[in-house]
């Protein structure tokens, strides 16, 4: 029994990433993230009051460029590595459903 | 031709010299991957008909007596992108993947006219710590092929050290060049961050990540940092600090040198003889001249954690990109756009990604941000402090690299924790952003033992430095594997 992460919490997270677990799939998952949350929380024992948090150790900050278009005319080869496309475009399913019925 | 005696100054001679063409060299190389690979798997794509035209092209227009790399075979990891030449990061999402541009580092090696002989397999996006994550093939460590090569570079270690290729580049982000390098016995070479161009570069944890070399000894290590380092428009993180020639206080010895031996490196849960090869290498630092105390990182402990909520909340947002529209995998049989999305993301990853793709939107999430991703980046603010409190002084910290020497292929696959914790030498590094090596330092049981060398930020000439008065005292480095086991 997991006891830092429950299996609808699992099945949020994993909504939320867009990722589909299969229904025997969630008990293994959950119990490995559980542990693995378990030893995140060491990191409660650490007095950080007042430290500030690093996000990057880069010294290079805001380096800017000159704002030139540039079309690299590789609208081909981009496309050859889309799944699927049509007449110079990436071709996808239907995002309205049309039905009414969310199938 | 195996690369087992050579060096990239003798072949390079036998180039200058012609005795030897790049052709001739590049299809010597690429037989002999042949030859070896059926047992190792290093690779995943060899670029049998692109290495013979460059090499051709490279003969034409004549081997330059200047450039080491001219003409020369080197294998790369496949997270670094390859014009037209497929790119998996060895993920089914990326299986027929022809990227459209170069990675900064693959153009710098192909301008000095390095040949890319091929892609080397790797844990999926990097993630792993023993190559059984990719969604291919398992690469088998050369010295003993029932055990693993470590990763996420073990497609890069084991063909060097396996004698396919010279030299070949590795990514690491929590130790994925150095813990390879050090259970296949070769050199690995993790850079300060910002020191080498990550444009190109399949991105896992981006303020982590770093490209390197893996070779067979410190001055080809050297020599090949030297032709990937330094500043790139492309990515603002790389560093604009002028490069130095790394080969050129490579004979400067370590005199005078003070080395610091973390005590938290050498706790509970390390390997006797891994222990007992550090202690053997500080040894000889002091035969050398250096001096060899024990120092102290404190918040060592906390590493893992630490590593493993930035990483993965990292990899969640870079990983978002993979969504099966504009390039990668996409499933079949979608009903609308939310589903291709899901579907495609399901099939397409393996259980580690997802993993740490879910531990990472956790770590990220409302009402879980203050105590998990905030917590952690503070906690890396206070494990780089101990680094700085160290390094003032202190030239360099000498550590274990691994907690063990390479273990069996199966054996900790199933269980993600157990393979965390293997990270706890390495990541401190890479939360730091400190350089880092390892060199070949030992053996147990028939298995190599590597000790890493890490420094003072962009400071990789002082590690060069004492790694070549290490390798030059000793002769681990020119051990080979009797290909298969009974070493």
């Amino acid at each position: 029994m997991s006891e830092r992460i429950s299996e609808n919490q699992v099945n949020h997270v994993a909504q939320l990433a867009k990722l589909k677990l299969e229904a025997d799939q969630l008990p293994y998952f959950t119990e490995q993230l559980d542990k693995i949350i378990g030893m995140f929380e060491t990191l409660s024992k650490v007095d950080t009051e007042g430290v500030e948090p690093t996000t990057s150790v880069s010294d290079q900050l805001n380096t800017m460029r000159e704002d030139i278009a540039d079309n690299w005319n590789q609208r081909a080869e981009l496309l050859d590595n889309a799944p699927d496309a049509e007449n110079g475009y990436i071709k996808v399913p239907a995002i309205i459903d049309e039905s009414g019925d969310n199938e | 031709m195996n690369y087992f005696d050579q060096s990239l100054s003798s072949i390079h001679e036998k180039l200058v010299n012609k005795e030897i063409t790049s052709e001739e060299l590049t299809k010597q190389t690429l037989a002999n991957i042949a030859d070896v690979d059926k047992d190792i798997n290093a690779f995943i794509n060899v670029d049998e008909e692109g290495a013979v035209k460059h090499a051709q092209a490279v003969d034409e227009a004549g081997i330059d007596a200047d450039n080491l790399l001219s003409g020369m075979p080197i294998a790369l990891k496949d997270n670094l992108v390859t014009k037209g030449f497929t790119t998996t990061a060895a993920s089914k999402m990326l299986a027929d993947f022809k990227p459209i541009y170069n990675a900064t580092v693959v153009d710098k090696l192909a301008n000095l006219n390095a040949i890319n002989v091929g892609k080397t397999n790797m844990d999926e996006f990097a993630m792993g710590g023993s190559t059984e994550n990719s969604a291919f093939k398992i690469t088998h460590n050369p010295w003993d092929t029932t055990k693993v090569p470590g990763g996420s570079s073990g497609g890069s270690a084991a063909a060097v050290a396996a004698g396919e290729v010279i030299a070949a580049l590795g990514s690491d982000t929590g130790g994925s060049i150095r813990q390879p390098a050090s259970f296949n016995g070769v050199v690995g070479m993790k850079p300060t961050y910002g020191r080498v161009s990550r444009w190109g570069l399949i991105a896992f944890g981006s303020s982590l990540d770093q490209i390197g070399p893996i070779t067979r000894n410190v001055e080809d290590n050297a020599t090949l940092l030297n032709a990937i380092a330094g500043h790139d428009e492309h990515d603002m993180t790389s560093s604009d600090k002028e490069v130095p020639d790394f080969t050129a206080n490579l004979n400067a010895g370590v005199k005078g040198m003070k080395i610091g031996i973390p005590s938290e490196f050498m706790a509970a849960g390390i390997d006797d003889a891994v222990k007992q090869t550090v202690l053997d290498a500080a040894e000889t630092y002091k035969k050398l001249g250096a001096t060899v105390e024990e120092v102290s990182l404190p918040n060592t402990e906390y590493g893992v954690a630490a590593y493993y909520i930035i990483s993965s909340s990292e990899a969640s947002s870079n990983l978002q990109r993979f969504d099966g529209i504009r390039y990668g995998y996409r499933a079949e049989g979608v009903k609308n756009l939310e589903d291709l999305y899901v579907k495609s993301r399901s099939e397409g990853f393996g259980d580690e990604v997802k993993r740490r793709i879910m531990l990472g939107t956790f770590s990220l999430s409302a009402g879980f941000y203050d105590a998990y991703f905030k917590k952690a980046a503070q906690v890396r603010t206070l494990m780089i402090n101990d680094f700085t409190n160290v390094f003032k002084d202190y030239d360099l910290i000498l550590a274990p690299t691994a907690p063990t020497p390479a273990y069996g292929i199966g054996e900790d696959v199933s269980d993600p924790m157990t393979m965390y914790m293997n990270d706890v030498l390495t990541l401190p590094v890479n939360l730091a952003g400190l350089p880092g090596m390892s060199i070949p330092a030992g053996f147990a049981d028939g298995l190599p033992v590597g000790v890493q060398l890490i420094g003072k930020p962009f400071d990789e000439a002082t590690i060069y430095q004492a790694g070549n008065a290490f390798e030059q005292a000793t002769d681990f480095h020119k051990q080979t594997p009797k290909m298969g086991g009974n070493n």
